[in-house]
């Protein structure tokens, strides 16, 4: 004996609908995801992959594909499924996973992604269902919309020259290297469905044995985004759109390919291995000595590029660490790599810091003129303000900020080279703040400085901008 | 909606509650079994049924439906 009859991989009852049907699919009459969800629901179950399977529902109509299939579900951001099904696959290889996605979907917003999946050779399946139209959002031109065809945003139909021509989606990925194999079938009639069936089946039997990416293209129908009733909408489909589409394999690797060929074996997450990476980062600042913050430092340093104003953010940063806070630093540079401008923000906090951005500073280092003007304003009142007197002119406002001109990059020049001005920046930072002792500093920048013999140059010109605010 | 109809020939079914009247299983019957009724389910559409004879089971119609649930065809 023989049944036709709902397959045990889907939902006995789904649950998205209210009202009496509740085992009806949200689907309009006639559209023709319901036909390629009962193929695919099909071949799970007669290949035993339900348990196994996470399927992927795009946005689309079918966005609710987890209403419905008995299986593991993820539902992702528009375009997108075949980056989620990338990730699901290599975290769990174990999995089969199906990236079901529309014309738009797939075709529109998610081009890179399909096409990047597509030319990894992701062990994943895509069913990619090609309607001609963004069906969901009320009948718009998709990329594979045809030529003539009228739409919501195509009213007087398609045309080449304004819209460019429907786009070939399983002939383009024919032609990367990577894909196991590519199908385009379609359900416009039964001999179209008997064909659709075993390439969905082949597609999910290929990603089980490990042979690798697998697509197929079902040309699909969209009665209500065509206005067409559902028996004319599967002939124009017959008719029309499969002069566009060709139905025919455009590739399939699937017997040159050994089984597990393209089954890639990733680490789980392992939290020991990136524990022993974080002690080794902050072993290099030196042994943790928690120290006391008088209040937390959200700093902005600015000038150009090739002052060290990164480095003066990390050096903070670093010191900062070892003192057992939290910290973060966050560098901001034009395209050039010397002379454009440069700034960076620098975080110490004794509590999680919950952006690396500085828009008000309590600390604001000035080693270039338009930085002066371009910044002053942002610091908070009482806030400190440092600058290079050397290479800066004018005056902040003293009445509002505690102001500290020192001319480091002469100090520098005097200590050995101008390039150290940004410690001497360093030291006269720590001072105005009484952040950390000098001696702190000193012993963190031993640890830190990698070239041994800049060491004490480094040190002397910390001590100077540590001594010139203090003294003063 | 279904007829009372013999077990050991083959037969299909509608389930009129789940049915939305798209008419695809009609087009498709090599038989011409399959015909809408003049009633209107809960939902509002009015649903395919089993005309009650000469079914051959090959189950195109159950293909040619888009809702899961909607057509069973037994093949004994
Ligand atoms: C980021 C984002 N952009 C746009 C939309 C609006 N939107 C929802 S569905 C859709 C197109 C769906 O078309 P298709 O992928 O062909 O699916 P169909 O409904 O035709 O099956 C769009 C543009 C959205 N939800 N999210
Ligand atoms: S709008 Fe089109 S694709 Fe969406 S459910 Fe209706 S018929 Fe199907
Ligand atoms: S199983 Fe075949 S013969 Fe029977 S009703 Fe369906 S389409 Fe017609
Ligand atoms: S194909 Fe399915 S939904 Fe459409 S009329 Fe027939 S039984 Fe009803
Ligand atoms: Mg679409």
């Amino acid at each position: 004996m023989k049944t036709f009859e709902k397959s045990n991989s889907f939902y006995q009852v789904f649950e998205r609908k209210s009202g009496p049907a509740k085992e009806a699919t949200h689907y309009c009459p006639g559209c023709g995801h319901g036909n390629v969800h009962k193929m695919i629901a099909e071949s799970m179950e007669e290949l035993d992959l339900t348990k196994r399977t996470v399927f992927v529902s795009p946005v689309g109509c079918s966005v609710f594909g987890y209403y419905y299939f008995d299986c593991g579900n993820f539902q992702a951001a528009h375009g997108r499924a075949a980056a989620v099904g990338t990730a699901i696959k290599r975290t769990n290889p174990d999995a089969i996973v199906i990236s079901y996605q529309g014309d738009g979907d797939l075709a529109a917003i998610g081009t890179a992604e399909t096409i990047h999946a597509a030319n990894r050779g992701e062990n994943i399946t895509v069913f990619f269902v090609n309607n001609a139209i963004y069906g969901m959002t009320g009948g718009q031109m998709a990329p594979t919309t045809m030529i003539g065809q009228r739409s919501a945003t195509t009213p007087l139909g398609r045309k080449e020259d304004i819209h460019g021509n429907p786009i070939r989606m399983a002939e383009m990925l024919a032609t990367l290297p990577a894909p196991t194999y590519i199908e385009r079938v379609a359900i416009g009639n039964s001999k179209h469905i008997m064909k659709a069936r075993k390439a969905i089946k082949k597609a999910l039997r290929i990603q089980a044995e490990g042979k690798g990416y697998s697509f197929v293209e079902i040309v699909s129908a969209c009665p209500t985004g065509w206005k067409m009733d559902p028996v004319n909408a599967r002939d124009w489909l017959v008719n029309d759109m499969l002069k566009v589409f060709p139905l025919g394999v455009f590739k399939d690797e699937s017997d040159n390919q050994d089984e597990d060929a393209w089954k890639r074996h990733f680490e789980p997450f392992d939290k020991a291995k990136v524990d022993v990476y974080l002690d080794r980062m902050k072993s290099a600042v030196g042994e943790i000595e928690p120290t006391v913050l008088p209040e937390d430092l959200n700093c902005k340093f600015a000038g150009f590029g090739g002052q060290g104003i990164l480095t003066l953010g990390l050096f903070l940063s670093q010191i900062g660490m070892r003192g057992g806070h939290h910290v973060s630093w966050f560098p901001a540079y034009g395209p050039e790599m010397r002379g454009g401008t440069a700034n960076c923000s620098v975080n110490l906090s004794s509590e999680r810091i919950g952006t690396p951005l500085v828009d008000h500073p309590n600390v604001l280092v000035v080693m270039n003129q338009p930085s002066l003007e371009l910044f002053e304003k942002d610091v908070v009142d009482g806030g400190t303000i440092i600058l290079d007197s050397t290479v800066v002119e004018g005056t902040p406002d003293t009445k509002r900020l505690n102001a500290v001109m020192i001319p480091a990059s002469d100090i520098a020049d005097e200590v050995g080279t101008p390039k150290v001005a940004n410690v001497v920046i360093l030291g006269a930072l720590v001072a105005a703040t009484d952040a950390f002792t000098p001696e702190f500093c000193e012993s963190t920048l031993r640890a830190i400085i990698k070239k041994k013999s800049l060491i004490d140059m480094n040190i002397e010109a910390f001590r100077r901008g540590y001594d010139f605010v203090k003294k003063a | 909606m279904t007829e009372k109809i013999a077990l050991d020939v083959p037969f299909m079914e509608v389930s009129g509650e789940l049915c939305k009247g798209c008419q695809l299983c009609l087009a498709v019957c090599p038989k011409s079994v399959i015909a809408i009724s003049d009633k209107l389910n809960s939902a509002s559409y009015h649903p395919a049924f089993y005309t009650g004879a000469d079914c051959t089971g090959c189950g195109l119609c159950f293909y040619a439906c888009p809702e899961p649930g909607a057509i069973r065809v037994v093949k004994p």
